[in-house]
């Protein structure tokens, strides 16, 4: 399972998101902002981070990075991806998948490791959880709130795309408490805390965060 | 050459936390009266002729703006 991670200037994240594919006995291939191509990976992580700075809006810049072309190319022949807070943002800028992230509803920086609810167990990130299991992963981000319009959050909740919701209580005023969700296929993840950070209970508070990229493993063989 | 300006802003319906906290302080400056505060961008641009209304347009709507939480505005100032 060869698994690419992207580095835009600003990604903070790649190292640990190249971890914990290693963690899930897969190959971490680096990616790099200005590449044409995805080096044959079989999935793609768009790790957290400021990329460009977070200037403009979260994510904005990047989107229009070239690698990100590849990606959204792969993304609409199924390949999966996964997006980590800056890349949730990136992913959504990219319009891989729907809504915007705005500014936490209290302005602060929040920074905690949060309790989510695994809703949607049928994608290519989540197949190894329990429906409704509950896991402990930190959550440190500024714009992390989830928006989207009501006709397009009726069409998540409709179809079940929802993939994780915060548990006791919303940290940053996402709608209807989502914290993560999919697209329409189940190929593309995108959620706002960092389950790459709880690989290990040594390094992390869980290893409840270790299951996305075992299930990314299960989903690559069996493709 | 022409200046541009692209006004950005939040949508009504979208909280505006910024716009908030910049509202509450002003009391604590001393400046009462101001029942509320959107933050928003102002960019400008300067382009040149050839770069017509759809061009600018698609820049708004793509780029500088995010149309999921954002209205813009496109005007051409006169030099």
């Amino acid at each position: 399972m060869r698994v690419g991670v992207i580095t835009f200037p600003g990604t903070l994240d790649d190292v640990d998101a190249a971890r914990a594919v290693k963690y899930a006995d897969g190959e971490a291939v680096p990616l790099w902002h200005a590449d044409h191509d995805l080096k044959g990976v079989d999935a793609v992580i768009v790790p957290g981070g400021f990329s460009y700075g977070d200037y403009l809006r979260a994510g904005a810049i990047a989107r229009f990075a070239p690698v990100m072309r590849e990606v959204v190319d792969a993304a609409a022949k199924g390949m999966p991806v996964l997006g980590i807070c800056n890349g949730f943002q990136v992913l959504c800028e990219a319009h891989l998948l729907p809504g915007a992230l705005t500014r936490n509803d209290k302005l602060h920086f929040v920074c905690r490791d949060q309790w989510l609810r695994v809703e949607n167990t049928e994608t290519a990130w989540t197949s190894r959880y329990e429906r409704g299991a509950e896991i402990l992963v930190p959550l440190k981000s500024g714009e992390g709130g989830y928006q989207a319009d009501a006709d397009t959050l009726a069409e998540l909740e409709g179809e079940g795309r929802v993939v994780f919701r915060y548990v006791g209580g919303n940290p940053n005023g996402s709608r209807n408490d989502i914290a993560g969700i999919t697209s329409a296929n189940g190929r593309v993840v995108g959620l706002m805390p960092h389950p790459e950070h709880a690989i290990d209970a040594l390094t992390g508070p869980t290893d409840d965060g270790l299951g996305l990229f075992l299930s990314l493993l299960d989903a690559v063989v069996s493709a | 050459m022409a200046r541009v300006v692209v006004d950005v802003m939040p949508k009504p319906e979208i909280l505006d936390p910024q716009g908030q906290a910049v509202a509450n302080a002003l009391p604590r400056l001393g400046f009462d009266g101001i029942a509320s505060v959107r933050q928003g961008k102002h960019f400008e641009l300067e382009v040149a002729d050839d770069v017509d209304d759809a061009a600018l347009a698609k820049i708004a709507e793509s780029f500088l703006a995010n149309p999921v939480i954002e209205d813009w505005v496109v005007r051409r100032i006169d030099a």
